[in-house]
């Protein structure tokens, strides 16, 4: 028998200790030929979707793509990748976010993206461009929206409503014992509606030429309107899953639900034609219905060391390559296609509620601008809070956020 | 050999193995623990957006900063109402439990082992059972089933802030994860008491129950009670798993029940990735947390010589 001496034994240990750190994983290094690229999703909930973009990366033969799939936060993950040399080279982000840009994170695709500009929906490219640069390319578009089940509307003797007022007066005649008449969320809407109420009201979160755009008497009343809806007990709060998820209003916990786009497959599973959509609804006389819209955007990390390689891989996924957007967006999950000309050709969101869907977020859509930063966010989404579940007076809380805006454009427009 | 290599091998090369086996959990220290530390309050000086390298030297502008803003005063309010809930909560019911289990003739093992077990659970776990299943705020969540019972309404609890319900869920939570450890402090701390004292104070006609309790037993758990009332407060401090998995979502966090540690990990690694302003309130918050431990030892008299 062999006796393995201290030395020995140390000795192993510390070899073993390097091949461990050395063989760390930074997910470069396939098996294809070319320079090696690492692409980062976030985890989707649709099955079939990792499998396809891994398809995608193994049909581009001028680089060596490995695709990782990260689920969990996935956000905080790519901010603190980024920070160092061993994130990304290509990635998908929910922005990029104006900070992100500034500070040099995510590389400039303007000259990938300008002969097919006006082929986006521009609603959801417009945050995407900072000083006429274009720093990430749309992917998919996902909207929000107003699911009803028309059977309970109509026993209820309640029309779709197509105004902030009807859908408070609509969501209170829905409750009953164990019916709520409207799910915005867990929160009571503090998380999912963000500036929704305010474009509904006609107005919007930075205007134009980069002012805060709520500084009117129209934004407390809208605001106000949707703490009735929590006064009054017309929503659903504290179910087991959150808006984003269909459950609440397939189960019949509630007869309205705000949510995502993506739910509608398993709402018209449940319910086949037993419901409809709409846009949240306007707001006064200078009001509007509205919809959010928004999309992950395909970026190149700026602190990659194949920045031209990785740019031709984008170009090449998401410009290129119309087929496999459409699958991307459709065959798995339930997306709309960034590119106008793709979304106009799909054959799934031609008719029902989808078709509805659509059209909303080419007329109604909004996406949040790239000056609204996280800070300005956070102190909405405070504010919102107070003002629903506190009955805090809604002006005195639009002035402190109105405060907290200014501070936060002066901020990012010396840098 | 020269006498220098062997004066600092030490005899036996004790001091050769000391570092062998102490040297790289003290580097793993100084790197994983002291390095960020360090690097932390520095940063506080800094402006540094998205970005862990200094960019602006701003000086105590995060700090004047962090202490204007009222969110984070605020989570410091939450703090000490939570400190003002769990503290007393936690001791009283570990205290209790372990005089009940100190004084089981059979089943002892049993008993602690019971009260005990809760701990090894995680505290996402323990938050994500409590959220789903026991304070859901629909029909079929089991406090509101149990409500039903009695014929009153269900009741949202996470979501509603007046009543402030969402207390109840937080403290029931960290109570039945934390009850069970001070127990065991407190049950060695019994066991330590000598059996004689009980036997003099019978003599001396001291009633069983609440008065032998009062002049005898609290006093000679003065050790262990100081000790678990500075944990309790330290571990209060540090609050962040149980109100995170409860109250947050994907879209963030209501204000009403954030406490300071969720609040600076928006502030950092959220999507703000504000690490300057972050960094300044980890320093100001590892300076309350120090005082306050210091000013609660001195108090209570930690570490003194017992009389």
């Amino acid at each position: 028998m062999t006796v393995i001496g201290r030395r020995r034994l140390l000795a192993a240990m510390g070899g073993l200790t390097l091949a461990t750190a050395c063989g760390s994983n930074t997910g470069r290094g396939g098996s294809g030929s070319g320079p090696a690229l690492a692409q980062w999703y976030h985890q989707y909930g649709e099955p079939g979707t990792q499998q396809a973009v891994k398809r995608y990366a193994a049909a581009y033969k001028k680089a060596d793509v490995t695709v990782q799939w990260r689920p969990g936060d996935y956000d905080r993950q790519t901010a603190a990748a980024l920070l160092t040399d061993s994130g990304p080279d290509v990635f998908e982000v929910n922005g990029p976010l104006l900070d992100q840009i500034q500070s040099g994170q995510v590389a400039d695709l303007t000259d990938l993206v300008a002969p097919v500009k006006d082929d986006f929906n521009q609603a959801v490219l417009a945050p995407k461009i900072w000083q006429d640069k274009i720093w990430g390319i749309p992917q998919a578009v996902d909207t929000q929206l107003l699911y009803y089940r028309k059977s309970l509307l109509k026993d209820a003797g309640v029309q779709p409503p197509q105004s902030v007022d009807a859908l408070v007066d609509a969501a209170k005649k829905l409750t009953t014992g164990k019916v709520k008449g409207l799910f915005l969320g867990n929160d009571g809407g503090v998380g999912v509606l963000g500036g929704t109420p305010l474009f509904a009201a006609g107005l919007s979160l930075i205007t134009e030429d980069g002012k805060a755009g709520f500084d009117d008497p129209a934004a407390a009343r809208v605001l106000a309107k949707i703490r009735q809806l929590y006064v009054d007990k017309s929503l659903l709060l504290g179910a087991p899953t959150d808006w984003s998820d269909p459950a609440a209003f397939v189960q019949g916990l509630t007869a309205m639900q705000w949510s995502g786009l993506w739910a509608l497959p398993q709402i018209a599973k449940a319910l086949g034609d037993d419901f409809g959509v709409l846009p949240f609804p306007k707001d006064g006389a200078g009001g509007k219905p509205t919809v959010p819209v928004g999309a992950y955007a395909a970026a190149v990390s700026g602190r990659s060391k194949q920045t031209a390689a990785a740019k031709e891989f984008v170009k090449w996924l998401w410009i290129d390559r119309t087929d496999f957007q459409q699958d991307f967006a459709l065959s798995y999950g339930f997306h709309i296609p960034a590119r106008i000309s793709l979304a106009k050709k799909a054959r799934q969101l031609r008719q029902g509620p989808a078709a509805d869907a659509v059209r909303f977020a080419t007329e109604h859509g909004y996406a949040e601008p790239l000056l609204w930063t996280s800070a300005d966010r956070n102190a909405y989404q405070d504010a919102l809070s107070r003002i629903i579940k506190d009955g805090a007076n809604p002006e005195t809380e639009l002035r402190a956020v109105l405060r907290k805006v200014d501070a936060e454009l002066q901020r990012v427009k010396k840098k | 050999m020269s006498a220098r290599t062997a004066r600092l091998l030490g005899p036996q090369r004790r001091n050769l193995w000391f570092w062998v086996f102490v040297g790289p959990f003290a580097v793993g220290l100084g790197l994983f623990t002291y390095v960020p530390l360090l690097w932390s309050v520095y940063l506080s000086f800094f402006n540094a957006h998205n970005t862990v390298n200094p960019t602006e030297f701003v000086g105590l502008g995060n700090y004047t900063a962090m202490l204007g803003d009222d969110a984070f005063l605020g989570s410091l309010g939450t703090f000490l109402l939570f400190t003002a809930f769990i503290v007393p909560a936690t001791f009283a019911l570990s205290l209790s439990l372990a005089l009940m289990v100190n004084r089981l003739r059979f089943a002892q093992a049993f008993f602690r082992s019971v009260f005990f077990l809760p701990t090894a659970c995680s505290y996402v776990v323990a938050s994500l059972i409590w959220k789903l299943s026991l304070f859901n705020g629909v029909r079929f969540g089991l406090a509101n089933t149990v409500l039903g019972w009695f014929g009153l309404d269900q009741t949202a609890w996470l979501s509603t802030t007046s009543p402030p319900w969402y207390w109840l869920v937080i403290v029931t939570v960290r109570l039945w994860l934390q009850a069970g450890f001070y127990m065991i402090l407190f049950l060695a701390g019994l066991q330590r008491i000598s059996p004689q004292l009980y036997e003099a104070a019978a003599m001396d006609g001291a009633r069983p129950g609440w008065q032998v309790f009062r002049h005898i037993t609290f006093p000679q758990l003065r050790a262990t009670s100081v000790a678990v009332l500075l944990l309790l407060v330290i571990n209060a401090f540090q609050a962040f798993d149980e109100f995170y998995n409860l109250l947050s979502d994907a879209r963030g966090y209501p204000p009403y029940a954030r406490p300071p540690l969720v609040y600076l990990y928006y502030t950092a690694l959220g999507r703000d990735q504000n690490l300057g302003l972050g960094s300044a309130g980890a320093v100001i918050l590892a300076l309350i947390i120090a005082v306050a431990t210091v000013v609660q030892a001195r108090w209570f008299g930690l570490g003194r010589k017992e009389d």
